[in-house]
């Protein structure tokens, strides 16, 4: 079995009362292309500063290629760690031209490495022609590729990208992601980045990271994270999701919408007889229907689709996506069935999910 | 540079959170090569504070008696008056002066942009000799008059309306630059909104634009107080009894150091109170000045026939504190040169000044690098502390500073007594909040970040300051290094009672002379100083952001 690139085993981090990361664990396969997906505030940065070494420990020790590298008492500096960082604001060196900024990290290899390297990278990152440029004359996109074209010059063991596509807007950042995601895919560099867009998250990643104050919730494939979470969390943070309280009566979970096929969340299990089950947007077709208590309150026109909102007797809501076909206007009593015969996913009840749609 | 910022680093009024401090500052505690340089430093600027302190507390019964005369309470009372006189036509002078040249179509913009700030380079003791000798009786105005209209008298210029025009017509730049780099910092689209909320322009002005100068034209006018508080030279020459000059007579007269002693710490006690005043009441509007970078020019606006009276205005402000001054000096000049005035001590005064002066701005600039590195990077209690150490010599008069080092170096460090070092000691502890300001703004621009990422590509961090954090730092060294120069160069009474027997600098040479009414004498040193300091304020005000404070 191979070594693991990155290890971080109970990792624990504090700055003075406040806890940011909290017995953390996750490890990362060479080749892999990992996101860390949570909130802001959930310590997906300083996870990463702690795995370059700007950051030191409280508890819990950080592997890179099975070696130590950081633990209560041990702090291999940043320098010695072979980790590359790619900042959210890039971090380039303004006083230096793009080729002088990408052979920074190589000075102490010889000249004709240092070229052959700089080369590579540069057409790797599709940035030939630009060398002599600075850093404020470059666009966003261009910025962000050379921030990796400087991070992958000195071919670390595993590059970190903190919000890569935060600072670039709408219509570059699908094309920018998909860029990036090749270049390291082709270099088969080992790379964690994070992220609070699912879309990023899920569109890049092999696996998926969600962390929660600071630990790790699960980690799975994007798919696995969709179709399986393990906590109400999860389910929140890998799509469209709404709670829906629900009373367990042999194989049938009882809800304000009638009977359902239900089973327990394996990883959160609960003998309680008070569930909430996971309704995915897409897990009902709706109908009009003059027999119901269900309304549709809102419509939101989506292009290829339309989000309904609908609200049940007991004033609890979701959210359902219909093809735009459907013409079911704001006011219209609806039927809601199951669209596919998957059991719905339940978790134990908890009111603070009740009532909210994510 | 951003004066209010600097001043915060300074004062440490800034609200302390967890982090994000100020946008530079990094979390966790400072290495060991930034906080104990950092806080020896901060110590030792503030031992010529203590040593006062100790001397006062020792005082005899007499010495005590002879503070609380009545006299003295007089004097200190002629000090504040000036004070309150100069702070208030500087910012008359100044705060129009820089509306019109940031926001106004007045003709010459640029011109009036650079030469209003100019008279900076004349220190006060040159302005004083100059008005006296211009003003005075025997002087250029009378003889002039006395021929054809046999005038024998002029109204007397010495006191407080001939100090008080000297110290604002050479001091009013301080308002100005400040209020200058605020205006610049104002984001237009405030203005635009009172706009098009149904304001018009002027109202918009006054109801948008002033409220937000207000905390750039009181710290502006706090450091014209402190200069004129503090000021030796033209209060001297004007013979206008201030507290200063009363110091500087009581250390010339008496043995007894520690009435010297009780006096500068009145001195630094005035200081202080102007200083906490300005820092407390406006600690909070303060903090939203902290970035202020603006995308858009702001429009300028058209004045139509007001243009010409402002002109005017600038016109004369010129004249008075910059053309008139010259001319007078290179009239004496002239006369001096006639009459066989000897132009070779100007040679060993220049070099002196020249020298002292970058040692000066070399090593204040040394100094303040660990400190603006603590305060700017690693905000928390150590950082609190060389903050709180920094705060109580931001303040302290030259006269004062001098004073303690001629009884701390005749008592404890004799050996440096009457060198050149004692007196760069006293440069360091006099410019080191200037410096402190400069160095740390251009720090506070560069993101920890950068240096984070040049140790993540390879760099320990000894290299990841020479090859990152030095060269970005450069444009804010170099200025910082130009401001101390500037103010060493013109800096009188350290020079004059901790100089070394024989060490003649320009100042010392031009106060020598004036003091004693040899003003053809005094004329070569005096233009030769001035010429000096204009190479740094050259420099300054070629790069736009340098804020030459």
């Amino acid at each position: 079995m191979t070594i693991p690139t990155i290890e971080c085993h109970k990792v624990s981090k504090r700055f003075g009362n406040v806890s940011v990361l909290d017995n953390l664990t996750l490890t990362v396969e060479s080749g892999e292309i990992l996101s860390v997906l949570g909130p802001s505030g959930a310590g997906k940065t300083t996870m990463l500063r702690t795995v370059a070494g700007f950051e030191s420990l409280n508890s819990g020790e950080i592997r890179i290629q099975g070696e130590l590298a950081s633990s209560q008492s041990v702090h291999k500096p940043p320098e010695l760690r072979q980790v590359g960082m790619v900042f959210q604001n890039y971090a380039l060196f303004p006083h230096l031209t793009i080729s002088k900024n990408i052979e920074f990290g190589i000075k102490k290899l010889a000249f004709k490495e240092q070229k052959r390297r700089l080369s590579h990278v540069l057409s790797l990152t599709k940035l030939t022609g630009l060398e002599n440029r600075y850093p404020h004359e470059l666009s966003g996109g261009q910025q962000q590729r050379v921030a990796l074209a400087r991070t992958l010059a000195p071919n670390p063991v595993v590059i970190l990208l903190d919000e890569p596509f935060s600072n670039l807007d709408a219509s570059l950042r699908l094309d920018v992601r998909r860029e990036v995601g090749n270049i390291v895919r082709e270099n088969r560099t080992t790379t964690i980045f994070v992220t609070h867009d699912r879309e990023d998250s899920f569109g890049m990643a092999d696996r998926v990271a969600v962390i929660r104050e600071g630990t790790v919730d699960q980690i799975d494939p994007p798919d696995s994270l969709y179709h399986s979470p393990e906590t109400p969390f999860v389910a929140i943070m890998s799509g469209a999701a709404t709670f829906v309280s629900a009373e367990i009566q042999g194989d049938k979970a009882i809800t304000e919408i009638g009977e359902l096929p239900y089973t327990i969340s394996s990883k959160s299990p609960t003998n309680n007889k008070r569930v909430m089950l996971l309704v995915r947007a897409h897990d009902f077709d709706l109908s009009p229907s003059s027999k119901t208590t269900c309304t549709v309150v809102a419509r939101e026109f989506r292009g290829d689709e339309v989000m309904l909102t609908v609200k049940f007797a007991s004033g609890a809501t979701i959210q359902c996506k219909q093809h735009h076909s459907r013409k079911l206007e704001p006011t219209t009593h609806v039927d809601l069935t199951p669209s596919n015969p998957h059991p719905f996913l339940a978790f134990p009840f908890d009111s603070a999910f009740i009532g909210k749609t994510y | 540079m951003n004066t209010n910022y600097h001043r915060e680093l300074v004062t440490g009024v800034a609200p302390h959170t967890l982090r994000h401090l100020w946008p530079g500052s990094r979390i966790g505690k400072p290495p060991l090569v930034i906080w104990i340089p950092a806080l020896l430093i901060g110590i030792a600027l503030t031992l010529p504070l203590v040593y006062l302190v100790i001397r006062g507390s020792s005082a005899s019964e007499e010495a005590w008696s002879l503070l609380f005369r009545s006299r003295t309470v007089l004097i200190l009372g002629r000090s504040v008056i000036l004070v309150a006189t100069v702070s208030t036509l500087s910012a008359l002078i100044a705060v129009p002066i820089a509306w019109l040249t940031i926001r106004s179509d007045i003709p010459l913009r640029g011109f009036w942009t650079v030469t209003t700030a100019l008279p900076l380079v004349i220190p006060t003791y040159v302005g004083g000799f100059i008005v006296v000798s211009a003003l005075g009786p025997k002087g250029l105005l009378q003889s002039v008059l006395a021929k054809p209209f046999g005038i024998e008298h002029l109204p007397d210029i010495h006191g407080l309306v001939g100090a008080t025009i000297t110290l604002s017509l050479l001091s009013y730049p301080y308002v100005l630059l400040t209020v200058r780099a605020a205006l610049q910092n104002i984001d237009p689209s405030h203005e635009e909104t009172a706009r098009s909320l149904g304001n018009g322009s002027i109202v918009s002005f006054f109801k948008i634009v002033i409220p937000q100068l207000q905390p750039a034209i009181s710290s502006g006018s706090l450091l014209v107080a402190l200069y004129t508080l503090s000021d030796f030279g033209a209060v001297s020459l004007l013979r206008y009894e201030s507290f200063t000059w009363a110091i500087y007579q009581q250390y010339q007269t008496t043995l007894d150091r520690s009435i010297v002693a009780l006096l500068s710490l009145v001195l630094v006690t005035v200081a202080t109170i102007a200083l906490l005043i300005e820092t407390y009441s406006n600690s909070r509007i303060r903090h939203h000045n902290v970035s202020g970078d603006t995308q858009r020019p702001p429009v300028l606006v058209r004045m139509g026939h007001w243009r010409w009276p402002a002109f005017a205005f600038c016109t004369a402000i010129v004249t008075f504190a910059l053309v008139l001054p010259l001319g007078v000096l290179s009239y004496w000049l002239i006369r001096g040169v006639s009459v066989g005035e000897p132009l070779l001590i100007l040679w060993t005064a220049s070099r002196n000044s020249i020298f002292v002066s970058i040692l000066a701005a070399m090593t204040t600039v040394t100094c303040s690098m660990p400190v603006a590195a603590l305060l700017v990077r690693y905000p928390g209690f150590i950082s609190r502390t060389v903050k709180t150490l920094g705060f109580a010599v931001y303040a302290l008069p030259g006269i004062v500073v001098a004073l303690s080092l001629v009884y701390f170096g005749a008592a404890i460090a004799h050996p440096i007594y009457q060198t050149v070092w004692i007196l760069l000691i006293a440069y360091i502890v006099l410019f080191f909040p200037i410096a402190l300001g400069s160095i740390a703004s251009s720090l506070l621009q560069i993101d920890p970040k950068l240096e984070d990422a040049s140790r993540g590509l390879g760099r320990s961090a000894l290299e990841t300051m020479r090859s990152v954090t030095l060269p970005l730092m450069r444009p804010g060294i170099l200025s910082a290094g130009a401001l101390v120069f500037l103010v060493a160069m013109k800096e009188l009474p350290a020079t004059l009672i901790l100089g070394p027997l024989e060490f003649n600098t320009l100042a010392t040479s031009v106060w020598s002379a004036s003091s004693e009414a040899f003003f053809a004498r005094a004329a070569a040193p005096a233009l030769m100083l001035v010429l000096l300091s204009s190479v740094p304020m050259a420099f300054l005000i070629s790069r736009r952001s340098g804020n030459p404070l």
